[in-house]
């Protein structure tokens, strides 16, 4: 019981009790002008201590819920709650309860007499160089081969010197199509109006040159260039699914459900909307990219499996300068 | 603005007049032939007697004048009837337009008239029963991503292809996802059962009714379209916020 009255007292000293701090340089002329004091802010700032511990305790008790409706909500309102009010008491404190005093200096001006020492002390110190030039020269080289060194490692990040890898693609004549559980790709089973991606038999999917699209049209819809004309047995064709733009998939195909009012059929890349023409070698028809899709030779084999006539028409993935020079080649 | 006040005045009359002929086509009361004065009234225009397709500008003008455009119906069966119709793709007032998804103006007798009738006209596949319930909805969310996300954004939100808009499946119900997958309505590639199995498609359906009401964690979902939006409101909301902060507690320095 005598506890709970020393607590009890101890409390109202801490709540009520207020004392006017003994000025430690009580003897010396006062520099900061005297303000007076300001209870209610005092008061004010408390309260909004407190609501912010209680903000942050909230934080605490919600999150020790397991499920609870608009969880998320409720924490990120409590812990913005507790910042709010303490932000709103030191904001509180600085404009009311501390003294705030604006001053001005002028810029010093320059001191003639040490401007001319300091150069004097500059000139004599570099006394004992005599071949100064030589000896930048060699600082100079220093330099630029340690910024060398640091630059350097940044060329594996991107195709500068070794792009060969770039050009590498699994496919050769002979090659079978699967689709990605490995499945063998039939002529006969594709059908138009569909799009299918497949992948080289046995070798990486993750590989750049190995997805494909693959699309279905009736013989005289298509109008590749005159060097692809048996590049589409059946009416399929298969391009490359790697945008020659920036190197996404490309995963949309409009497929027109009545072309004489509907725009065309395209293969395009979600991306940047690169728009390609699969009727007629993947040309670009709108979008970003530079150079159409390469388009991969179909052959189909005895049993109606399609397989790959060769290699793409084209380096494989995103484009970069040089790029239209090289061509692809077979993985080893 | 036009445009629009022309469209909209062009389905009026064309709503208004349309009832008349319909009205004057006699034997109303047998399904069958009042989905065919239904269809004499308000499809022949574009899609021709007996469906036979309006493929050419060259043929001579329809129903009210109009030179209509449209293709063949024979064989697409009552699965692509339904879709269109239940959708209100269809009547559609201009065939250049990319039909939207509008409120019919047939009532659900009508509509089925209309269907059993072009079911009708040739051998085509029934509407489909798709059992979203019995789909997974994990498994839904990765064949959506695969197949349908590409153009329809993950949570089913829309979005576009060159030349058109890929819409929300927020009103789209089970049956009618399932008849679109099969026909690929307007752009949209068709996804025939060696594609998406039915089995897949009620993991799809299942999942795109949940991405109707997805959990939004984080609370304000803003369109569900990503980090731009909402980069947009932190940046101009949040930064306006404490630009103001600033202003409030600030003071200007006096000279």
């Amino acid at each position: 019981m005598s506890a709970l009255r020393r607590w009890a007292i101890a409390l109202g000293v801490l709540l009520l009790g207020r004392k006017k701090r003994q000025p430690r340089f009580a003897d010396r002329p006062r520099i900061v002008p005297p303000g007076d004091a300001d209870p209610r802010a005092e008061w004010l700032v408390l309260v909004l201590l407190l609501f912010a511990a209680a903000a942050a305790v909230g934080f605490i008790v919600v999150y020790s819920f397991n499920h609870l409706a608009h969880q998320t909500q409720y924490l990120g309102l409590a812990l913005g709650l507790a910042f709010a009010c303490v932000a709103a008491a030191l904001i509180l404190v600085a404009k009311r309860l501390v003294v705030t005093e604006e001053l001005e200096e002028d810029y010093p001006l320059p001191h003639p007499t040490t401007q001319e020492e300091l150069e004097q002390l500059v000139e004599e110190s570099g006394d004992r160089l005599t071949r100064k030039r030589l000896l930048l020269t060699g600082a100079g080289a220093a330099a630029g081969a340690i910024g060398a060194a640091l630059v350097v490692p940044a060329l594996s990040l991107g195709p500068l010197l070794d792009t060969g890898g770039f050009y590498e693609t699994p496919w050769r004549r002979g090659v079978r199509l699967v689709d990605e559980h490995g499945k063998l790709l039939l002529l006969d089973e594709i059908e138009d109006g569909t799009f299918y991606t497949a992948y080289a038999q046995r070798a990486d999917k993750e590989l750049l040159g190995s997805p494909l699209v693959v699309v279905r049209f009736e013989p005289s819809q298509l109008h590749l260039p005159p060097k692809r004309r048996d590049w589409a047995p059946g009416g399929v064709v298969a391009y490359s699914k790697i945008c020659t733009h920036a190197g996404c998939a490309v995963a949309l195909f409009r497929k027109p459900t009545f072309p004489v009012v509907e725009p065309g059929p395209a293969l395009i890349c979600p991306c940047h909307y690169s728009t390609f023409d699969p009727t007629r070698g993947a040309k670009v028809i709108f979008g970003p990219a530079g150079r159409p899709l390469p388009q991969l030779p179909l052959a189909v084999d005895s049993s109606g499996v399609l397989r790959a006539a060769g290699n793409f028409s084209g380096p494989v993935g995103p484009s970069w300068s040089g790029v239209r020079s090289k061509a692809p080649r077979n993985a080893s | 603005m036009h445009a629009v006040v022309r469209r909209a005045l062009a389905t009026v009359i064309v709503v208004l007049a349309l009832p008349a002929a319909a009205g004057a086509q006699p034997g109303v009361g047998v399904k069958a032939k009042t989905g065919k004065g239904l269809y004499a009234a308000y499809c022949l225009s574009c899609h021709g007697v007996d469906g036979s397709g309006v493929t050419s500008t060259s043929h001579p003008p329809g129903v009210l004048d109009v030179h209509g455009l449209g293709p063949p119906l024979k064989g697409v069966g009552a699965l692509a009837a339904d879709f269109y119709l239940t959708i209100g793709y269809m009547p559609l007032a201009d065939p250049h337009e990319q039909p939207r998804h509008t409120k019919s103006p047939f009532d659900d007798r009508e509509i089925a008239a209309l269907v059993a009738y072009v079911a009708s006209l040739g051998k085509g596949a029934g509407v489909p029963h798709p059992q979203p319930q019995r789909g997974d909805i994990s498994r839904g969310l990765s064949l959506f991503t695969e197949h349908c996300a590409g153009c329809h954004q993950v949570v089913a939100e829309g979005g576009y292809v060159t030349n058109a808009v890929a819409p929300p499946l927020h009103q789209a119900t089970p049956v009618q996802i399932a008849e679109a997958v099969r026909i690929g309505p307007y752009l949209m590639p068709t996804f025939p059962a060696s594609q998406i199995s039915d089995s897949q498609l009620n993991s799809i359906i299942a999942y795109v009714q949940w991405a109707k009401h997805p959990d939004d964690r984080g609370g304000w979902s803003i369109g569900r379209i990503g980090p731009v939006p909402e980069g947009l409101v932190a940046w101009l909301i949040a930064a306006t916020a404490l630009v103001g902060c600033c202003l409030v507690i600030g003071r200007r320095f006096q000279r």
